[in-house]
Parts: C-alpha cells; structure tokens; sequence
C-alpha cells in the first residue's frame, strides 16, 4: 500500500517534473489541440465526429495513425496530416496521449 | 483592472510561487516574470500553455481590449449566418490558469532593462517577453484611405470588431443590384484564403437577400492566392452571375465623394468599398525594434520564436516573417505560441530547447453549410535553417462540402478554447 501511495504521489507530480521524453510527446500533442481540445480532451462533447485522444490506449493510436498515413482508413484529413510524423513520433505521441486522464 | 498596482503585483506573484512550489519537492522556486503582449490566438495560447506547463512561471498578459473577438468564422458574421457574441470569448480562461491580465496597451519595450510601459502609467518588468500583437495597416500606400475610412463609409473589417458590425449593416442597407467591392492586398498579408471565404459568404447573402446584386472581387495578387481550385469550383458553382473576380487589380487610391476604388489603369465604382489596406507587423514591434525584413515582418529563430533582432523578446503570430509555405493563420499563430511557451519553459529551468513540430489547419466557408480546407505539417530543418513542411504531408479538401464544414467549426470552437479556456 505504501509503495502504491508513493507511486501515485509521483505520478500526480508528473507534469510538473517530466522527462525528456514526455516533453517530445507532450511538444507534438500540442499540436492537434487546435482540433482535438487541449491534452486532447475535446471541447464538443455532444455529437463530434471527433474521438477523445486523452486516455485512449496507445496501442489504437498508432494503429489508427499508421492507417490513416498508409491511406488506409478514409478521412476528410488525417491521411494529410498524419504523414506528417514517423514512426518514432507516433509512438511518443501515442504514449502521452494514452497516459493523460480522460 | 483600473486598480491595478506594482505592489499588488509583486504581492500575487509571490503567492503563485509559494503554491506551485508546494506541488512539486524537486522544483525551483520562481523563475520569473514573462510578459505576453497581446491577447489574441498566439499570445493568450502562448500565457496558457506556459502556465499549464510550469505553474512556477509568473505570467503577465497586456491586452488593451476588454475581450478576444476570433477574425476566423467572423466572415460569417458578414453573411448573416452567426452572430458577433458566437465569436467572442473573455480572458476569465487564462485568469483560471493563474495568467494575470492586465487590459492596458503596450507602448514601448526596453530590451536592456527587460521592461515594458504601459500606456496607462508605470513599467511591467519581465524575464522573457513574447510579443503577439498582430498587425497595423499601412494607409498610406492608399491615396484617401484615411480620410475614407474617418467618414465611416470605407472598411476593412481585417480586424475582427466594431468594423465587422459596420460592414454587416453597410451590407444589409445596400439596394438589390448593388455593387460590393472587396479589395485584396498583395500577399502576404493576414489569412490569405479570407478574402476569398469573404467574397463567397457576401455572394451566399446576396444570393438570399438580394439577388440582383453583386460582389467585385479586386485582387492585387495576379490569382486567387489560397485553395484556388476550390474557390474558383464553388464560385462557379454557386454564385454564377454574382460574384465577379479580377486579379492584378491593386487599389492605389480610394475616393468616398464617388464611391470609387482607383486601380493603376481604371476606377471602379461600388455601393459597398470594403478595402483591404497592406499590412504588416503592428507598431508595438516596430517601437520593440522587431521589424526585420521589408520594413513590414518580424524574423525569429523557429526553434523557439525569438526574435532575429532582439535578445529575450519572442515574436508570434502574423506579425512573423512567415517561414517557407506557412500562412499568416490562427492555427499558426496558436502553434507559434507552443514553440515559444516550450523554449521559455526549458530555457527558464535551464535546459536546452528542443524545436516543436506543428500543425496547420485553414478552413474557409464557401456557403451557409459548406467549407474547404487546407492543412500542413511544418518540421524544424537544421540544414535550412527554418520551419519547413514536412515532405508528402498536407494538402487540400478533396471537395467542398458540409462536413468540412462541421468539422471547420469544430476547430473554430475548440481553438478558442485551446486559446483561451
């Protein structure tokens, strides 16, 4: 029990005290903010063609962005957007969006 | 505001870093003061996300209006298809954040005492400065414009406010088969595809309300200069017989006794003069010695928005000599502001900045229901030295269409948020 409390008090100062790799992650999400709402928390809650990416698990989110790069998945703009960002990028944006709470 | 005062300043701030710190055991006390100039998507984004970001950092954000008014969807305003209180938002967002708003106006910036004087009376001193003022016209290129515009009979309305609600009554006073004439400066100038979304939201309400009237597009750019295809498609499709366009059409002169707007070969006489005057960075980054490039534009170090000119001052927005292919936009303009938000946050902490790709998304209604878009990626090149668009990425709607419009004001919505809230 002790640990755990340690580990959630870590966690909740996270933000606050991130590592590089969270800053990369943290830096190319505030990019599709302008659409996805900050931290990826959407804005029009009621009716938007447009998923929750905070707390999404990771693994879906770098299936869905290498779908929409490979052309694969139809969209109105992700295919453009998401050839934008390697491999390597996805995977950090796809590990901070799944780590932020819903 | 009006009671604003140093002490209390010094008091607050204080405070603010007694909590933050509170939060985290390994954290430096304050690190000091930024100062945002401008509240509109890159300065508000930028006072945000610094914030959000490191809670330690004091912020300080000098506006001189008492709300944010988005020049994004403010065309339709003009069409009579939302309202100026749907495109309006206040700054009690950022006082959520803990950014402390002062509603003055920036008048001078002293860059060796890293100070700021506000036009009320008395200094902000600051650490790092991030200016996003916008911009200023200059009248002058225009023979008359001043004098046009004090009569109250010529606008621009390219700044979003009292000039749109003035534009949206000239609009609903003008006869049927009267003559609205919009004229385009030469690029760049703020938004490129405004114009154009302008000229198609006043056609879809002359189509409506007054069908024997017409827009007269007067472009100083020899072709539509954003989504050409698009434009000309939906154009042709929809405003047949309505909407005239021409380019190489430059205003050199305005005449309001004979409602006339002076090409450099002909005079072209209208019912409505919406004129465009060019612009460029506005006078508060001129006085800061900001202006860089053709006495109009502001260069910056993309890695992290400083300033080519000025040591510690960051510069956002359309008041940027923009980097190769990214338009003078809102999404920019927001993106800008996590470039230098993360620079100041590192820097301020004493680590290394780390260049931040961003993303651009323009959405331009071409009627009521009905949007086009255009999106890019933009990427730090070391070897270019520069911001550029990602190889392959980006590109344009492959149609016009309502669902670009729904999602046109879904991005509308959640921008201000993202700004402001």
């Amino acid at each position: 029990m002790r640990i755990a409390a340690v580990f959630a008090a870590a966690l909740a100062a996270a933000p606050f005290c991130a590592s590089a790799q969270d800053t990369a992650g943290r830096n190319l999400a505030a990019g599709c903010a302008i659409c996805h709402g900050t931290e990826g928390r959407p804005v029009i809650k009621e009716g938007s063609p447009l998923i929750p990416l905070a707390g999404l698990p990771k693994d879906h989110i770098i299936t869905q962005m290498k779908l929409f790069r490979d052309g694969k998945r139809p969209a109105t703009v992700m295919h453009q957007i998401a050839k934008g960002y390697s491999d390597e990028q996805i995977d950090q944006l796809a590990s901070w969006f799944a780590s932020q709470k819903r | 505001m009006k009671g604003f005062k140093r002490r209390d300043f010094l008091k607050i701030t204080a405070a603010a870093a007694t909590l933050s710190a509170a939060g985290c055991a390994t954290m430096a006390p304050a690190k000091g003061r930024v100062v945002v100039i401008g509240g509109g998507f890159g300065g508000a984004t930028a006072a945000k996300y610094i914030r959000m970001w490191d809670p330690s950092i004091d912020v300080v954000l000098v506006e001189r209006e008492s709300g944010f008014v988005s020049c994004p969807i403010s065309n339709l305003v003009l069409g009579g298809f939302t309202t100026m209180p749907e495109i309006s938002r206040g700054y009690e967002g950022l006082q959520r954040h803990g950014v402390r708003v002062v509603r003055d106006e920036a008048v001078a910036v002293d860059a060796s005492k890293k100070t700021v004087r506000l036009a009320r009376g008395g200094d902000l001193a600051y650490e790092r400065l991030v200016v996003s003022p916008g911009i200023d016209f200059t009248f002058g290129e225009i023979a008359g414009y001043e004098a046009a515009m004090a009569s109250g009979r010529v606008l621009h309305a390219w700044k979003a406010g009292p000039q749109t609600v003035a534009l949206r009554r000239q609009l609903e006073q003008m006869k049927d088969g009267g003559v609205y004439v919009l004229s385009i400066p030469v690029a760049p100038y703020r938004c490129p595809p405004g114009p154009y979304e302008r000229a198609s939201m006043v056609a879809a309400y002359f189509k409506q309300a007054k069908p024997r009237s017409k827009v007269l597009v007067l472009d100083a750019n020899p072709d539509v200069t954003s989504k050409p295809g698009l434009f000309k498609a939906a154009w042709k499709d929809l405003y047949g017989g309505i909407l005239e366009y021409r380019g190489n059409a430059k205003a050199v002169g305005v005449d309001v006794k004979t409602m006339t707007v002076k090409l450099e070969v002909e005079d072209v006489k209208g019912d409505v003069l919406n004129v465009v005057p060019p612009h460029g960075a506005a006078d508060i980054a001129r006085k800061a010695g900001l202006v860089t490039t053709n006495n109009r534009w502001c260069d910056v170090d993309w890695r992290t928005m400083e300033s080519k000119a000025v040591k510690g001052v960051y510069v956002l927005g359309d008041a940027t000599l923009s980097a190769p292919a990214m338009p003078k936009s809102g999404s920019m303009a927001n993106n800008h502001a996590k470039i230098a938000a993360a620079a100041i946050v590192e820097i301020l902490n004493g680590r290394e900045p780390q260049p931040v790709q961003i993303i651009n998304t323009c959405y331009s209604f071409v009627s009521q229901k009905e949007a086009i878009r255009v999106s890019s990626v933009h990427q730090w090149d070391a070897t270019q030295g520069t911001l550029a668009a990602v190889k392959g990425s980006g590109g344009v709607s492959a149609a016009r269409s309502e669902a670009e419009g729904t999602f046109a004001w879904n991005w509308a919505k959640t921008i201000w948020a993202d700004s402001l809230a």
